[in-house]
């Protein structure tokens, strides 16, 4: 399956991990990704808060870019909040012509152009996985079933709510898709109160104190339910609970030190790839524990 | 007819014993409502069930409890969906008092401790300049239409319920207020829309708590969007009035927004200077706030270094993308327009495009 490519800003930047495992499990999925290097922020609700004129044409723009590749099934992102972001402005874009004419008359100058098209789609590598991979197909790719290993899922808002502009009307079950993946991996999904919640990263910079404990809490709780670990489509909120966690732990006054997946590291380690390789080594919370329990399954 | 379960949590305030759960069967049609369900409860078996209702219509608000932990009005749910709802334990649908608010009775909050409390934090009537009018004030319809979904509100406390800020900052003034807020700042009548808005950016526990999680927009019965609300808000305060408040909300949003305009992506490690520079990576630097800030993101810093996540050439340089140039017209254009544009979907009539009607495009900064 071909599909247009937008990893986003902070897959490139403060979570290079995840882009390197991305590039690595693909291929294993039949997934050609043909990358967008053309496409610009999403925005992450900043620039919609800003002006939405100019967030609806940026998105459009990157929209165009990815209609553009001949072949692609549709586009696809390994970001929660480039999906909510995305999805936000191609619902006003799709819900009025006037107004879809106009956007597009911003992006005349560069010839692009983007059209509303139904069978056209930008989904999240997590609804990929299971919507247009399928559950069946991963089972079958599994070379080292993940037994033992204790899972905490985490979502992220953005590929959450709401869920009229998210298509849970044709996919009710899309905030229960991780624990789908998790046991098609071989591993043990987690129940904990954080899974639905927010990670508190929209706010690190205006309220440090709202954002760490949001993100100290669902840590506190994944550990209380006795997971090994978190897995999470999204890198924002990898950077408040893995990168932000040793200061999240003062605001909950308590030890922390559960380590972060990101989805395509756990895919990949089902897989058969190399924890190192797929960037495990460059979490702030050492990923030790989950390396020891995948090296006992392997010998 | 069916059967269903309800599983409500119960609490009496005057035994000493803690809060339990108790299962209620009722046989009614799938279409019924959770509030039938509990009424007949209430009726049949168990009088001292406690919960607030009136209209049973979606109406007055006063229903709202957690179903299957999803904030709604009990009236307004149908037995049907909420066993079905995967929320529901076994088939049991689990009924509980909402949240973020200290519970008095089994399904009743204490409204007033809390939601009634913010509402009234944002000052919410209008305060119009000089004398009133001999009449009614005179104000054309189109001024009004941006502050009608605000309007729709009817004080459930739903939102307020479901918020993901007020679970951990119960100073938070909340979605129900902060939309509440919009209603007259948004509202031509007002003279004090400024005055409002510096309150509201400079108050740590104001428009920049809320952690865009989206959880009030979905609960909402009323389709407020009070998230959006807060949006608008913010968007008014930066960009109307440019207030440069202590939270780094303004600097924030124009550091994010300078930042793409310069390279298209994001630049990380420069978005927390710039936001102190309001844009401008040297600008503010200075400022007691940001050196704090720069000092308590710096052990962060420091560890994705160490771990190699982010590398001291990549913190340095950040590569524009191929055709820059493209963005950073669309900015010009757009950034210079006297007016922002803004579609609301809550105007556009469901099917929208396909009904190819005149956009329902407004002009978001009244004042200009």
């Amino acid at each position: 399956m071909r599909v247009a490519y937008w990893p986003g800003c902070v897959s490139r930047g403060f979570t290079p991990e995840l882009h390197g495992a991305m590039a690595l499990v693909a291929p294993k999925l039949d997934i050609e990704l043909v990358e967008l290097d053309r496409a610009n922020c999403c925005g992450a609700g900043v620039i919609a808060e800003h002006n939405q004129e100019l967030v609806d044409t940026l998105n459009a723009r990157t929209f165009a870019l990815a209609q553009g590749v001949g072949g692609a099934a549709g586009m696809m992102n390994i970001c929660s909040t480039c999906q909510g972001a995305q999805s936000e402005c191609q619902e006003r874009l799709d819900a009025d012509s006037a107004y879809r004419e106009h956007i597009n008359s911003n992006l005349e100058a560069e010839g692009l152009d983007y059209e509303k098209d139904g069978a056209w789609w930008n989904k999240n590598f997590l609804w990929l996985l299971v919507e247009d991979i399928g559950i069946e197909k991963l089972m079958e790719a599994v070379r080292r079933p993940l037994e033992g290993l204790r899972i905490a899922p985490f979502y992220g808002c953005y590929v959450l709510r709401p869920t009229s502009r998210l298509g849970y009307d044709a996919f009710p079950e899309r905030d229960q898709y991780l624990e789908q993946v998790i046991e098609a991996v071989g591993a043990e999904p987690v129940d904990f109160a954080g899974k639905h919640k927010c990670c508190g990263f929209p706010v690190i910079t205006m309220n440090r104190t709202t954002s760490l404990r949001q993100a100290g809490r669902h840590l506190a709780d994944a550990i209380d339910a006795e997971a090994d670990c978190l897995v999470t489509p999204c890198p924002l909120c990898h950077l408040n609970l893995d990168m932000q966690q040793p200061d999240a732990a003062r605001y909950v006054e308590r030890d922390l030190g559960i380590p972060v997946l990101h989805l395509p590291q756990l895919i990949g380690l089902a897989l058969g790839l190399d924890p190192k390789e797929l960037g495990m080594n460059k979490h702030v919370v050492k990923t030790s524990v989950v390396q020891r329990k995948i090296a006992a399954l392997t010998t | 007819m069916p059967d269903y379960t309800l599983k409500i949590r119960r609490y009496d305030p005057e035994s000493s014993g803690p809060a339990y759960w108790q299962d209620f069967d009722v046989d009614l049609p799938p279409e019924r409502s959770v509030l039938d369900g509990i009424l007949k409860v209430k009726n049949e078996n168990d009088g001292s069930i406690g919960i607030r209702c009136s209209c049973q219509a979606a109406i007055c608000g006063s229903c709202a409890v957690k179903i299957n932990g999803v904030s709604a009005l009990a009236c307004n749910t149908k037995l049907s969906e909420a066993s079905a709802h995967a929320g529901a334990v076994d088939g049991a649908i689990v009924v509980e008092p909402m949240g973020n608010m200290p519970v008095l009775k089994d399904l009743i909050v204490d409204m007033d401790a809390v939601h009634w409390k913010k509402i009234q934090r944002v000052v919410p009537w209008l305060l119009p300049e000089g004398d009133p009018p001999e009449r009614e004030y005179v104000v054309p319809a189109e001024a009004m239409i941006d502050v009608t979904q605000a309007m729709a509100c009817i004080q459930c406390g739903a939102c307020v319920s479901a918020c993901l800020s007020l679970e951990v900052d119960p100073d938070f003034i909340g979605p129900a207020a902060l939309a509440k807020a919009y209603r007259f700042v948004g509202d031509p009548r007002d003279s004090h829309s400024e005055a409002r808005l510096r309150d509201l950016a400079e108050d740590p526990h104001g428009i920049y708590d809320c952690t865009h999680c989206f959880a009030c927009i979905e609960v909402c019965p009323k389709g407020v969007a009070p998230m959006d609300q807060i949006m608008r808000l913010r968007r008014r305060a930066t960009g109307d009035y440019e207030i440069k408040d202590a939270n780094n909300g303004y600097g924030h949003e124009h550091g994010f927004v300078k930042i793409v305009e310069r390279w298209g992506t994001l630049h990380e490690a420069q978005l927390l200077p710039r936001s102190f520079g309001e844009g401008s990576l040297v600008k503010g630097q200075t400022k007691p706030a940001a050196v704090m800030q720069l000092i308590q993101a710096l052990p962060t810093a420091l560890r994705g270094l160490r771990r190699r996540k982010v590398t001291l050439r990549k913190a340095l340089f950040h590569p524009k993308l191929p055709d820059q140039k493209q963005v950073r017209r669309i900015f010009r254009e757009i950034e210079t327009k006297e007016e922002r544009l803004e579609l609301n979907l809550y105007f556009v009539d469901e099917g929208g495009g396909a009904a190819e009607k005149e956009p329902a495009m407004g002009d978001a900064g009244a004042e200009r």
